[in-house]
Order: structure tokens, then C-alpha cells, then sequence
């Protein structure tokens, strides 16, 4: 029972919810909305991802659903992340004293 | 914008989806499946652009496909590990901004691919689209240059979808 | 050795929450919330297929199926109302 399998997919599991905690961290530490997004949707999707597949070694039977769910996240991921970027931008989100360019802001100001 | 409509894809997509749901083949599972599947297919046409639109007819567009998921999940990688050397840094080394880039792409799905894989993929965030410009959040601005801003961010998926979807 | 990784990722699960918490609850704007709010929902995701492992029952995925396209629509109605007050 306890085969190679199951160590691999409690290792997917640990990697996974590892970079969770990069994501979170990223959402404390990161300077400005926008890459606060970048941290939260990169790292979350992966760690999702892996999470799953982590969960697929270790209970390969739900295997399908699993996938159903890793697909479901990685694309909708990235639309709300999207979504959100285009809203805070609207609205006129502080953007960090890094910052060097925005294209953006140069073509509706024109 | 017209599109190609493929009822039976949208059927088949639909039915797959109930199957993996239920995780069952049982005949009573499938009956509903089927209703179900034929009657959103009946009174929403062309609701998942994502395969009609996808040109399956063209071998070119499987090899094409398969390409695209392995760079995909190479870049989805990448972009994870930089961001965790950076939110890991004492420093944070972050210089941000937003550039314009511009895309070939013409179909819907195409270019909604070509956003969402730009979003997951190294220190890059799609903010807004119009027409065929992209304005992109970069984590590190390595250049301010349409045409360089392009090739550095757009190119790599943009061969693959071109194929795919044009 | 694999439930104790497991319980690990359980731990490492919880650590991502509760930064992600802290950033919802320090703001400063409501973008930041609503940012903060979709990632708690993506671990929380995480949170449910392991709780699902750990008892053994199938049909928690639903639920976290369920959650996820609910939480999508949440953030985009959100997203939505920042952008034009409605």
C-alpha cells in the first residue's frame, strides 16, 4: 500500500502548498497592487496544480475529477486575474514608486 | 464576428464534461448526459469557442497543440521560481511598469489563450486588451520597445496559437 | 511517510492562508482585498481536495469544484462593480 507512488504524491502535495506560501508571502511583501496579482495568481495556480496531481498519486481512483478541477483552475486563473488588473487600473490603483512605465495610462491620457 | 459553429463538438465536449463529473458510465448517468448535453447545445450554440474554433481538421494544429502545453507548463515553471526568488529576496527586486505589445492573432480564442498564457507565465500580467495591442504588467521591464516588448513576451506562445487558431 | 508529507502540506497550506488573511485584512484599498479574498479561495481549494484525502470521501471534490466556479463569478461580479459602481 504504502508504495513509491504515495511518497511521490505526498512530495507533489508538500511542493505544492509550498508555493502557496510563496504566493501568500508574495501578497504580503510585493510593493503595489499589480504585483501583488502576479504573486497571488502565478503561484497559486502551480501550487493548486500540483496539490492535485499530488492528490491524483495518492488516490489515483479520482483521478478524472481531479483533472476536471486542474483544468477548471488553470483557466480561470488567469481571467480573474486579468479582470482584476483592467479594474484596478480603471479606477486609478497607486501603482509603486518602482514603477517606470505605463503604457497604458500614456494611451488613454492621449 | 462570425465563427464556424460545430454542434457535434459542443455536444461531445458537454457529455465528456457530465462524465467526468458523475465519474460514471452507468446507463441512466449517460441518458441525462445526453439530454442534457443536446438541449445547451440546442439552445446555446457556439457557447465553447475553444475547440470550434480550434482548427482540428489541420494535423499541423495537433502537433501545434502539443507544442504549446509543453512550453506552457515549461514557462509555468519558470515563472514560478522567479517569482519565489523574488518574494524571497531581502530586497525585492522589482522593477515594474506596463508595455504595449501587439499580436497577429486574429480569433477570439486565440487571443483569449495568448492573454491567459501571458498571465502565467514569467513576471508578465495582461491588463487590458485592444484590438490587436496587449498592455502587459512586467514584474522586471527589460524593454519599452513595441517590437522587443513583442518578441520577448508575445512570440513564444504566439507560434504555436497561430497554428491553432490563427 | 506519506501522511505525515501530507500533514505538511496541510501546515504549509494553512501558513499560505493566513498570509494571504493578513493582506485582506490590512487592505489598504479594496482591490487588495478582492486579490487577497481570490487566492484565500484558491488555497482554500487546495484545503478541501487534502481535507477530501484525509477522510477518504469523494465527494468533497464536488464541493471544491462547486467553490471554485463560485468564487470565479464572485471575483468577476466584484471586479465588475470596482470598475463602473454597478
Amino acid at each position: 500500500m504504502a508504495g513509491l507512488l504515495d511518497i511521490v504524491g505526498g512530495l507533489l502535495m508538500v511542493g505544492g502548498t509550498a508555493f502557496l506560501v510563496f504566493g501568500g508571502l508574495g501578497l504580503v511583501r510585493m510593493p503595489d497592487l499589480f504585483n501583488r496579482i502576479h504573486a497571488g495568481t502565478k503561484a497559486t495556480t502551480l501550487g493548486t496544480l500540483l496539490t492535485l496531481a499530488g492528490a491524483a498519486c495518492l488516490r489515483p481512483d479520482w483521478g478524472w475529477k481531479l483533472l476536471l478541477i486542474a483544468v477548471f483552475i488553470l483557466s480561470t486563473n488567469p481571467l480573474s486575474a486579468q479582470v482584476l488588473a483592467r479594474a484596478a487600473h480603471r479606477i486609478g490603483a497607486a501603482m509603486s514608486v518602482k514603477t517606470r512605465v505605463d503604457r497604458l495610462e500614456e494611451d488613454q491620457g492621449a | 464576428m462570425t465563427q464556424a459553429r460545430h454542434p457535434g463538438v459542443q455536444f461531445a465536449t458537454l457529455l465528456l464534461f457530465w462524465i467526468l463529473l458523475n465519474g460514471s458510465l452507468a446507463p441512466d448517468v449517460l441518458i441525462v448526459g445526453v439530454i442534457a448535453a443536446a438541449a445547451i447545445t440546442l439552445l446555446l450554440p457556439g457557447a465553447i469557442p475553444f475547440f470550434g474554433q480550434f482548427r482540428g481538421n489541420r494535423p499541423e494544429a495537433w502537433v501545434a497543440a502539443i507544442g504549446y502545453f509543453t512550453y506552457f507548463f515549461k514557462e509555468l515553471v519558470k515563472s514560478n521560481l522567479r517569482i519565489a526568488a523574488v518574494v524571497l529576496a531581502p530586497s525585492l527586486p522589482v522593477s515594474p511598469g506596463i508595455v504595449k505589445v501587439r499580436t497577429k492573432l486574429k480569433t477570439p480564442m486565440g487571443r483569449l489563450l495568448l492573454a491567459n498564457s501571458i498571465t502565467l507565465t514569467p513576471g508578465t500580467l495582461t491588463v487590458d486588451l485592444d484590438g490587436d495591442w496587449l498592455y502587459i504588467h512586467w514584474v522586471r521591464v527589460e524593454s519599452v520597445d513595441i517590437d522587443k516588448a513583442t518578441a520577448e513576451i508575445v512570440a513564444g506562445f504566439e507560434r504555436y496559437l497561430e497554428v491553432m487558431y490563427g | 511517510m506519506a501522511e505525515a508529507l501530507v500533514s505538511l502540506a496541510v501546515l504549509l497550506a494553512g501558513l499560505a492562508f493566513l498570509l494571504a488573511l493578513w493582506r485582506f485584512l490590512a487592505g489598504p484599498t479594496a482591490a487588495d482585498r478582492v486579490v487577497a479574498f481570490d487566492v484565500m479561495t484558491v488555497i482554500g481549494i487546495s484545503f478541501i481536495v487534502i481535507l477530501a484525502l484525509l477522510e477518504g470521501r469523494g465527494i468533497y471534490l464536488d464541493a471544491a469544484l462547486v467553490y471554485a466556479l463560485l468564487s470565479f463569478l464572485g471575483v468577476i461580479a466584484v471586479a465588475r462593480y470596482l470598475e463602473r459602481g454597478y
